[in-house]
């Protein structure tokens, strides 16, 4: 396992080089300029716009570029943002407390609703209940979260005031009246998203389920007289967990990353947010800091799960 | 079976349970903002005619782009200027009439009338407040604006404010309340070149004396910087939310009425309208360009919390290409020496002109908080004789008959050509929801007369750039759509038609005059107008320069645009007067509710 481990870790950096020349390269190559916003400014004529260029290192080559950023990289120092003039590690550390209190509670509530749904449907199966459970599952990944996002604001914002949809990041959670102001100003984002979250999760667990229930060793198990509970929760969902295992795993760099779309519309500045506009002020740092973080993690729990595929299997065994 | 049923039953009905008493809270909430509500609303009444300082509470203005750096010098877009303009003021802002306003660091404009200008316009003396304090409690003096002037004219500062650096021989302190500025030359724009305006924002020299050059670029004090304007900074998370509180130094002891200010950024235009015109979660939500369908039923519900400023100076203009896009010429494409086959002739120009209905565009598209219809190319002074104009008139028989009677005739096809030469038109501009619904009616109303209209669009970010082959600057189109604001000063505007100013590969695509348009006639109007001292002189070239432009269709103008932005602001706050040549919380330290 050790030795399996650390190939995989070896294989990992060349992968990730790769990953980050190919980013490098389409930020560079795409013709986005950070001065774009002053492009008409009657105050800002051309030769400013240029020598601002040339004060952000932008007049040189590309592949310069990048090799200067990898060396930074290599050394753990991000670089500084071109809108912010500051570091890019500082902008991230600012933006992830709120990924993670948005994105990621959603995450943990979207897996607490869709492994018992998806349970519960399976044992259930073509009843009403797995009826009702299934309908809303292929409602919730079927509906767009930019759509339930905006449909949420209008009834719960608008229409009945009960929450706020624009975002406090200076928020601390401090007694429980802050935690109820935070639950006020997240409750919304975390919905949409833990829906979604749920919907995918409960039909996979209910598929992985319904393929371990029928098989000998659960007969075996009943005709032992082993109870219900016993049989479902130790034997069959253990079984059923190993491909939700992936599935979750490989969800978790998703939270780091952010929800776009919805960090958007709820004006959460969370890394998501950040990234879009980072993309659209052409704010090329910060990008290649998020994207090149993104595939760490993607690359590291990918690791993960096939660690975990051998804790949950005994058959499976690496070399 | 059961029993591990029920178990599971049990569970969905704990999780139920909470459900419900998140969504009970939440009805208990909702309560709250109604109440709040009604509190500031008796509170106004009561306390808006004794407006003493810092007694308004929080004032929440909502930027959808959130401000990055609060040093005005390193903006990287209006964003940034406006977060900083409540800290660092410069000496005066532009009133609405595009006459300076002495609201800033200067005790008085100078004139001519008062000496403060010298005869052969060289030399201009500004006389600063006495007594004055940064936000530290530390004396301002004239050496901090003669640092800040050498701070954003250090090349290596890469300032995007170092503007008519050239120009100014030098700047020097001749005591610690007087600031005397030469020009090399007789200069007749001398308030725009230096004092006045977003642009000339006063650092200290304390704090940024280290940051001058190379040093400027991660400079902390960028971040955090200390100035005189009415607040301090509290607060600032670049891209997120900038907090302020009162400047308890500030020079006037009754403003400014709010005790702390928030800068909410992020989200889209749509949503922030929402939050000033339907939950009033926001006193002031900035530039909320959103298609007038939408924005129109929140203004004019009964229940509408929000109201428009109507100051107007960006102009969405089409500007017409006088050199050949044809993708066939390769290298030569667009530069200014290839003619264009057929907006070269003026007829063809003046058809496309007469027959764009600038009325239907205005009104259903931009309304009241978006613009008015526009036929010149200036905005100050405003020239008045280009309303008789046929070019500024919407009339498509006209239109037709200017084509017909010089020879373009319609094909088989619909299309009029002449000579083998038809008008089929390539129309592009930025992806933006109101643009691209000015396209469809413009290729409408021109398609009707016999042209072939083929329209474009492209990202703003890769559309403002000189380096996209759909960008603006290269032009690789017949026709295309962007606006642009102006100066009080319309000499710069005008400059941007000369001859040398067109764009070309040559000068990497990054002059201003992006049509290729060139006539010496006109050239010879902005030569005077750069020349000339006398002010009703010069309005009077600046409206002739107008009319030449306008008559001889080089742009064709739209709209004039409300600016600096359309911000949507509560109908409780007082006291917020737009000026269309400034920031648009230039004169917050006034505003009451």
């Amino acid at each position: 396992m050790g030795r399996f481990i650390l190939r995989r870790l070896l294989v990992a950096i060349p992968t990730l080089i790769a990953i980050s020349f190919v980013m490098y390269a389409i930020l560079a190559l795409a013709p986005i300029d950070p001065l774009a916003q002053f492009a008409l400014d009657p105050r800002v004529p051309p030769e400013v716009r240029e020598n601002v260029r040339r004060s952000l290192g932008l007049d040189q080559p590309w592949p310069i570029r990048y090799a200067k950023w990898l060396t930074s990289l290599a050394q753990g120092n991000f670089g500084i943002s071109f809108m912010t003039r500051s570091s890019v590690s500082d902008l991230i550390w600012q933006r992830l407390p709120n990924t993670l209190a948005v994105v990621g509670v959603a995450y943990l509530v979207g897996v607490l609703i869709g492994l018992p749904a998806g349970i519960l449907s399976a044992i259930r199966r073509n009843t009403v209940v797995d009826r009702v459970i299934s309908l809303s599952a292929y409602a919730g990944f079927s509906v767009p979260t930019f759509f339930t996002g905006i449909l949420l604001i209008i009834i719960f914002s608008i229409k009945l005031r009960w929450f706020t949809f624009i975002y406090d990041s200076r928020l601390e959670v401090t007694d429980l009246q802050t935690l109820w102001l935070q639950i006020r100003q997240s409750i919304m984002p975390i919905t949409v998203l833990a829906l979604f979250d749920a919907a995918v999760l409960t039909r996979y667990v209910r598929a992985s389920m319904l393929e371990n229930l029928p098989l000998d060793y659960v007969r075996t198990a009943h005709a032992k007289g082993l109870r219900e509970r016993f049989v479902v929760l130790r034997h069959v969902l253990r079984n059923s967990l190993i491909p939700v295992v992936t599935l979750i795993a490989l969800g978790v760099p998703a939270v780091f990353g952010g929800a776009i779309v919805t960090e958007q519309i709820f004006r959460v500045p969370g890394i998501g947010e950040l990234l879009v506009t980072s993309i659209g002020t052409g704010d090329t740092p910060v990008v290649a800091a998020v994207v090149i973080i993104f595939a760490v993690l993607v690359v590291g729990f990918n690791l993960i799960a096939d660690v975990l595929y051998a804790v949950l299997d005994p058959r499976i065994k690496y070399t | 079976m059961d029993q591990a049923v029920s178990h599971y039953r049990r569970a969905l009905a704990i999780m139920g349970a909470a459900l419900l008493l998140v969504a009970a809270c939440g009805q208990q909430a909702g309560t709250t903002p109604t109440a709040t509500a009604s509190v500031a609303a008796t509170a106004t009444a009561s306390v808006a005619p004794t407006a003493a300082r810092g007694t308004g509470g929080n004032l929440t203005i909502l930027y959808w782009q959130a401000p990055t750096i609060l040093n005005p010098h390193q903006a990287g877009g209006t964003k940034d200027n406006d977060a900083s303009r409540l800290i660092i003021e410069p000496l005066a802002s532009w009133g609405p009439d595009g006459k300076p306003l002495a609201n800033g660091l200067a005790a008085e404009i100078p004139t001519t009338q008062n000496g403060g200008v010298s005869s052969d316009l060289k030399t201009v003396t500004w006389k600063l407040r006495p007594n004055l304090k940064w936000s530290d409690g530390s004396a301002f003096s004239a050496d901090d604006v003669v640092f800040s002037w050498q701070y954003r004219c250090d090349k290596g500062t890469a300032a995007t404010t170092a503007i008519y650096c050239e120009d100014i021989a030098s700047v020097t302190a001749k005591d610690p309340n007087t600031v005397v500025v030469t020009f090399k030359a007789p200069t007749a724009n001398y308030w725009g070149e230096f004092g006045v305006g977003p642009s000339e924002g006063v650092l200290q020299k304390a704090q940024f004396a280290n940051c001058v050059g190379a040093a400027a670029k991660d400079c902390p004090a960028n971040q955090k910087p200390i100035g005189t304007g009415p607040y301090k900074l509290a607060s600032f998370k670049a891209g997120d939310v900038v907090t302020y509180d009162v400047n308890p130094n500030y020079r006037d002891p009754n403003k400014p009425f709010f005790k702390t200010v928030t800068i909410k950024g992020g989200g889209d235009a749509e949503g922030a309208a929402r939050a000033a015109c339907q939950t009033g979660e926001a006193d002031y939500s900035w530039n909320l360009q959103v298609p007038l369908a939408v924005l129109q039923p929140m203004i004019s519900a009964a229940d509408s919390k929000c109201q428009f400023a109507a100051t107007y100076n960006a102009l969405e203009r089409i500007t017409v290409n006088f050199a050949n896009p044809d993708p066939a010429l390769g290298d030569k494409r667009s530069e200014p020496d290839q003619k264009h086959p057929f907006l070269g002739d003026i007829n063809v120009r003046r058809a496309l002109a007469m027959s764009a209905n600038r009325a239907a565009v205005a009104e259903q598209l931009y309304g009241k908080p978006g613009g008015e219809p526009y036929c010149n190319v200036i905005v100050f002074p405003r020239s008045k004789s280009t309303d008789s104009l046929d070019v500024c008139k919407y009339d498509p028989a006209a239109a037709e008959k200017v084509l017909q009677d010089n020879g373009w005739v319609k094909g088989s096809d619909g299309i009029r050509a002449k000579g083998g030469v038809k008008l089929v038109i390539n129309y592009q501009t930025s992806t933006n929801a109101v643009r691209q619904k000015t396209q469809e009616i413009l290729k409408a109303d021109w398609e009707k007369i016999g042209f072939k209209v083929n329209i474009t669009n492209s990202s703003a970010t890769t559309f403002f750039t000189n380096t996209a082959p759909d960008g603006y600057a290269k032009f690789y189109a017949d026709l295309e759509e962007f606006a642009s604001s102006q100066d009080p000063d319309p000499t710069g505007f005008l400059q941007q038609y000369i001859c040398d100013e067109r764009n070309a590969k040559a000068n990497n695509w990054n002059k201003n005059n992006v049509g290729r348009f060139c006539d010496p006639a006109y050239d010879t109007l902005v030569n005077q107008l750069k020349s000339e001292t006398d002010p009703a002189k010069r309005d009077a070239l600046a409206i002739q320069a107008n009319d030449y432009l306008v008559k001889n269709v080089v742009v064709i103008s739209l709209v004039n645009r409300t600016a600096p932005t359309p911000n949507g602001y509560s109908k409780a706050l007082k006291g917020v007067q737009g000026s269309p040549f400034e920031s648009s919380l230039y004169d917050i330290a006034n505003w009451t509710k």
